[in-house]
């Protein structure tokens, strides 16, 4: 028999072997208060103004979003308004993307709240402003995977990280969809808010549903989250499918959708367990519906899909088409509820999904990846980023990440739009290496790259209309002439990334 | 397939999608202020445009209005194939547009070359359509026009198409007699793509050559349908292969898998071997 009085000395003896102290008994009192109410008042739920006081934010920091609402987001424009009214300046902006909606922050970038920013793409107003040299910093252009990157290694380190949410417990736990009552938003994967949330030094979840303690399953959890602000909206969910993704009855689009089937199922990766991912263009998003019925046909399964899922990968995975869905980004609200209830759908994080770093990443396991451009060059070079006018009006996205690391990547690509040659001898911007393209694949033929004469055999013995891609080229030329050069300036207004850090491309201001 | 006069992009793109015929419209399509820079647009499109083997029509305006005489010539200068005569009802509007036809031509020094098509869309049209198929060696084809024949024929369109049954048929009848193609009427609901297969079956089972379509998305349809069932083909095939020998021999008469075939069999027989390559199932290559 020994008492605790009795070993008082061997547990101070350990404790001095051990270099740490010995307990001396709770300092406070037990909190008697049911727990709701204890986490409701005093813990993390707060006001947006006491959320950005409490973080320390100051002048020159780093503060973050996602754009899983797209279109229809409304948590940027809401938090810059509050730090411009705080009197907060030289802020640097950095966003998994920005699109038309965030037109305010001409204003903020004028008043000098914020004088940096971050992003994957730039649409609208904003981008037309900013390509014309509203800034004094370049915009820093990084796609989906290189983002990630940055973040985890610490070349772009986040202070503060503001991240939307559709629902979100008093503790923090957070996610895109809400099973309460009172949902009022929906956008399915956080997946590009994850790595925010991880290493951000302060995590602020804004939500329009808070629920009741324990929001789970979760995407963010408690642990990286250090206030919640309960706000009227975070997006409009109606319009998550707005911006670059459209269901397409362009006949054009059909078209070469069609043949981007046609180049998948006689690819020669086109067999039973494949994966596959499609941008966001309507193009390569309709392309999914004409590999379905080969699917079938064939008796083929495909082990998973990847990326911004759809509601065509939905039904394809309901029907058992698709085993496994792995979700980024959902593209749609159909998406997003799949997310919400089926198992098999999963959502993983930007570094999960297409990190230069991590060879875990999804990227890695991937088979073929359907991806559009607004210019493609004689060497497979492609530009989703800046118009053929100079303008920066779209975004990375996992361009770059998905051609680099799939097996076959197809970019499906009108050769004209409008007056506008899309088969150029030299993209106006670098996002992804020519080396990193397989096919390109226009409605006047589809071009291999010289690289895959492996690919090129199987297609010319499908029957595909296999021809040179300098023949594009030439037959764009044939039919609206050459374009006069653009009248750039001499000032930097975009720096575009490679996603292992290094720098690719820069984007100068365009005039007049 | 119809692609309006003064649609660049349009015009730039519409064979990409595969129609064996392009329209290019200076008429309806195309409205009073502008008919003088579509002519100008159609022309250039012509000349600059590599349509490839796709056969390229105009549908000019009428002769008796200010712009058919100056469309006629415009369009032959740039070398098109097929001239559409919209609204024909007489033999004499054929020869009329001939005439003019031969004057351009012979300026040109390329007498022969433009063909004619009529489109009959109106009842004494369709009364005539015998008369209108023969008035000139250059009718290639008589096309039914039904929006303006059923408002002629004060009644309206439906999706059954029983108050187009006679034209259509009038319209096959003369067409065969006279040996030119027949064609059938547009569609214009493109969200309703059931309707309009069953229209083109219907049309294929009375006889026409092919359909006209409003938009790339019903080409399928259209090949779908006419397009020859594998094992037709093969029989076809074997028909000719057959005929080629008999030939070769210098025999009249032929067996195949011990049936006697007749004329009437080798004409079916080439006629399904022209739609498989029409459709796309087999190329020429596969035949030589």
């Amino acid at each position: 028999m020994s008492t605790l009085v009795e070993r008082k000395d061997l547990i101070a003896a350990a404790a001095a072997q051990m270099g740490k102290q010995v307990y001396k008994g709770a300092e406070d009192a037990k909190n008697p208060l049911p727990r709701k109410e204890l986490h409701q008042d005093g813990g993390k739920v707060t006001t947006l103004e006491d959320a950005i006081k409490q973080t320390g934010l100051k002048d020159g920091m780093t503060i973050s979003f996602h754009h899983h609402f797209r279109g229809g987001d409304k948590v940027v424009n809401m938090v810059v308004a509050k730090l411009a009214e705080m009197g907060f300046k030289n802020l640097h902006l950095a966003a998994s993307s920005l699109s038309d909606v965030h037109e305010p922050l001409i204003e903020h970038i004028k008043n000098g709240v914020v004088t940096k920013i971050s992003t994957s793409g730039l649409r609208g107003k904003l981008a037309n402003e900013i390509s014309h040299g509203l800034m004094e910093e370049p915009v820093t252009f990084r796609s989906h995977g290189g983002r990630g990157s940055a973040i985890a290694t610490g070349d772009m380190h986040i202070d503060v990280a503001f991240l939307g949410a559709s629902s979100c417990d008093p503790m923090g736990n957070a996610c895109g969809y809400s099973r309460s009552e009172n949902a009022k938003s929906i956008c399915g994967s956080l997946g590009y808010a994850l790595p925010d949330a991880q290493y951000a030094d302060k995590v602020v979840i804004l939500t329009d549903d808070l629920v009741a303690y324990p929001n789970t399953p979760n995407s963010i959890s408690e642990r990286n989250v250090d206030h919640v602000v309960v706000v009227d909206s975070v997006g409009d969910s109606s319009k998550i499918s707005s911006g670059a993704i459209r269901d397409t009855k362009n006949p054009r689009d059909i078209l070469l959708a069609k043949q981007a089937a046609k180049v998948i199922i006689n690819s020669g990766y086109f067999k039973e367990g494949f994966s596959i991912q499609t941008g966001s263009g309507g193009a390569s998003l309709a392309a999914v519906k004409y590999i379905r019925q080969s699917m079938i046909d064939q008796s083929i399964k495909a082990s998973f899909a990847l990326g911004g899922i759809t509601a065509h990968m939905v039904k394809m995975h309901e029907e058992g088409l698709i085993e496994r869905l792995i979700d980024v980004q959902s593209f749609d609200k159909v998406a997003a509820e799949s997310l919400k209830c089926d198992p098999m759908h999963k959502e993983v994080s930007a570094n999960e999904y297409a990190s230069a770093d991590e060879p875990g990443s999804a990227t890695h396991c991937l088979d073929m990846v359907i991806l559009s451009a607004l210019e493609v060059d004689v060497n497979f070079n492609v530009n989703v980023l800046v118009g053929s006018d100079g303008i920066i009006r779209g975004a990375i996205g996992g361009h770059p990440d998905t051609a680099a690391d799939s097996a076959l990547s197809i970019i499906v690509c009108p050769l004209l739009r409008g007056r506008i040659p899309c088969v150029v001898d030299e993209v106006t911007t670098l996002i992804t290496p020519g080396s990193t393209v397989d096919v390109v694949v226009t409605e006047y033929g589809i071009a291999v790259n010289p690289s895959r004469p492996d690919l090129k055999e199987r297609l010319v013995k499908a029957g595909l209309p296999i021809v040179e891609i300098a023949s594009l080229r030439d037959k764009a030329q044939s039919i609206i002439g050459h374009p006069a050069a653009l009248p750039f300036g001499d000032k930097v207004v975009g720096v575009v990334m490679n996603r292992d850090g290094s720098v690719m491309d820069v984007i100068k201001n365009i005039k007049g | 397939m119809f692609v309006p006069g003064n649609n660049p992009a349009m015009m730039q793109d519409a064979f990409i999608y595969g129609p064996d015929s392009i329209m290019l419209d200076l008429e309806d399509s195309v409205t009073m202020a502008e008919k003088d820079a579509a002519r100008l647009l159609v022309h250039h499109a012509l000349k600059t445009i590599d349509y490839g083997n796709t056969e390229m029509v105009v549908r000019i305006n009428p002769l008796n209005t200010p712009y058919g005489k100056k469309d006629v010539e415009a369009v032959i200068k740039a070398g098109v194939h097929v001239i559409r005569m919209p609204k024909t009802e007489t033999a004499d509007e054929i020869r009329e547009l001939e005439a003019e036809i031969e004057k351009v031509e012979t300026e040109l020094g390329c007498l022969g070359r433009t063909q004619i098509m009529a489109a009959i869309e109106s009842t004494l049209g369709v009364i005539n359509a015998y008369d209108i198929a023969t008035a000139s060696k250059r009718m290639m084809g008589i096309a039914l026009g039904a929006e303006d024949y059923s408002a002629n024929l004060k009644t309206q369109r439906t999706p059954e198409g029983m108050e187009l049954l006679l034209a259509r048929q009038t319209i096959v009848v003369a067409a065969r007699a006279a040996g030119i193609d027949a064609l059938d009427t547009v569609y214009s609901n493109l969200n309703d793509m059931e309707t309009f297969r069953k229209e083109v079956e219907l049309i294929k089972s009375l006889g026409f050559d092919g359909k006209s379509i409003i938009n790339p998305r019903q080409i399928e349809v259209v090949n779908e349908v006419f397009a020859p069932k594998e094992k037709e083909i093969q029989k076809s095939l074997t028909i000719l292969a057959a005929i080629k020998e008999a030939e070769k021999r210098g025999s009249g008469v032929i067996a195949v898998n011990g049936k006697m075939v007749d004329r009437p069999v080798v004409i079916r027989a080439q006629r399904t071997i022209d739609l498989a390559i029409a459709s796309g199932i087999l190329t020429k290559e596969d035949i030589a």
